[in-house]
């Protein structure tokens, strides 16, 4: 039932000593099991973000005062590089959900699931580049430029 | 009376059926459903928060009140609060059963998820309908 990432890696060691990985025979140590690995780590990291962010956001019925101080948290350096890895953790995730969606529903979805995988990527890196640059723009010139 | 005379198989499996109702179907079904939401609901989100003109540098306490002063941002935040808080606790669900080795250690787990579902759920819903604008400080 349950496919544990541990035993990958020897298993890929054997897996790939036939030529069956290739034709698409394995599952255990293909980029098929990594996009899987890789859709469960940023859905559970989401997941305890956004734990944390409806608590910060609850700080609107407190007080303007307690919201504006905790918010501020987010737009220093630190903070602001872990948003980038938080959107790019969502849009890896939202992405690789809709592939999974179309391996289930389009007919010719199993068969194209790795071409598939690599536009997923594509994608993400096109969307991540103006959007790591939007998001510390500022940062970084209040770091290095002096100002704004 | 004629179950009496009834007998196992040979080598039937002892545990019950392992399919007793839809539920699994129903939460397979409900994670593409309200994933497909999701995307353009968080991913909007994103975008609006993150990137779009000064993205977290122009946010403060003003700043929500005008966003939640519309119906449609407080029925975006609500919808999205709740698909995103069903899904991402039915795919620790999932999680928990895939890697919990113990029933008690699955048990525990998953009443710990269920009750910051709900603490979370119920705070969140609440923020939204009962903000207040002119809340003293």
């Amino acid at each position: 039932m349950s496919t544990t990432a541990s035993t990958a890696a020897e298993a890929g060691a054997s897996d790939r000593a036939g030529a069956s990985r290739r034709s698409g025979t394995f599952y255990r140590g293909d980029p098929g099991m990594w996009s899987w690995v890789a859709h469960r780590v940023t859905g559970v990291l989401t997941f305890f973000f956004l734990f944390v962010h409806v608590l910060d956001t609850a700080l609107v019925r407190v007080s303007p005062n307690a919201y504006d101080e905790v918010i501020e948290t987010y737009k220093t350096p630190f903070v602001n590089l872990l948003e980038v890895g938080l959107v790019g953790a969502v849009l890896y995730h939202a992405l690789n959900g809709i592939r999974v969606i179309l391996v289930d529903f389009w007919e010719k979805g199993p068969k194209y699931q790795r071409p598939m995988l690599w536009t997923t990527l594509g994608i993400w890196v096109l969307v991540m580049i103006p959007g790591t640059y939007f998001m510390l723009a500022r940062t970084v010139s209040e770091m290095f430029g002096g100002g704004h | 009376m004629s179950e009496s005379l009834t007998l196992d198989k040979p080598r039937s499996p002892r545990r019950p059926a392992a399919r007793r109702n839809n539920f699994e179907l129903y939460s397979w079904a409900f994670m593409r459903i309200s994933g497909l939401a999701l995307v353009i609901l968080v991913l909007g989100h994103l975008f609006i928060m993150n990137i779009l003109d000064d993205g977290v540098h122009r946010i403060n306490f003003a700043f929500v009140a005008g966003r939640w002063a519309s119906p449609f941002w407080q029925f975006w935040d609500l919808a999205m609060l709740w698909l995103a808080q069903l899904h991402g606790g039915n795919g620790l669900r999932t999680i928990i059963d895939d890697y919990a080795r113990k029933d008690t250690t699955r048990f525990w787990l998953k009443m710990l998820l269920y009750v910051a579902m709900a603490v979370i759920l119920v705070l969140g819903t609440l923020v939204i309908f009962t903000f207040d604008p002119n809340i003293t400080a």
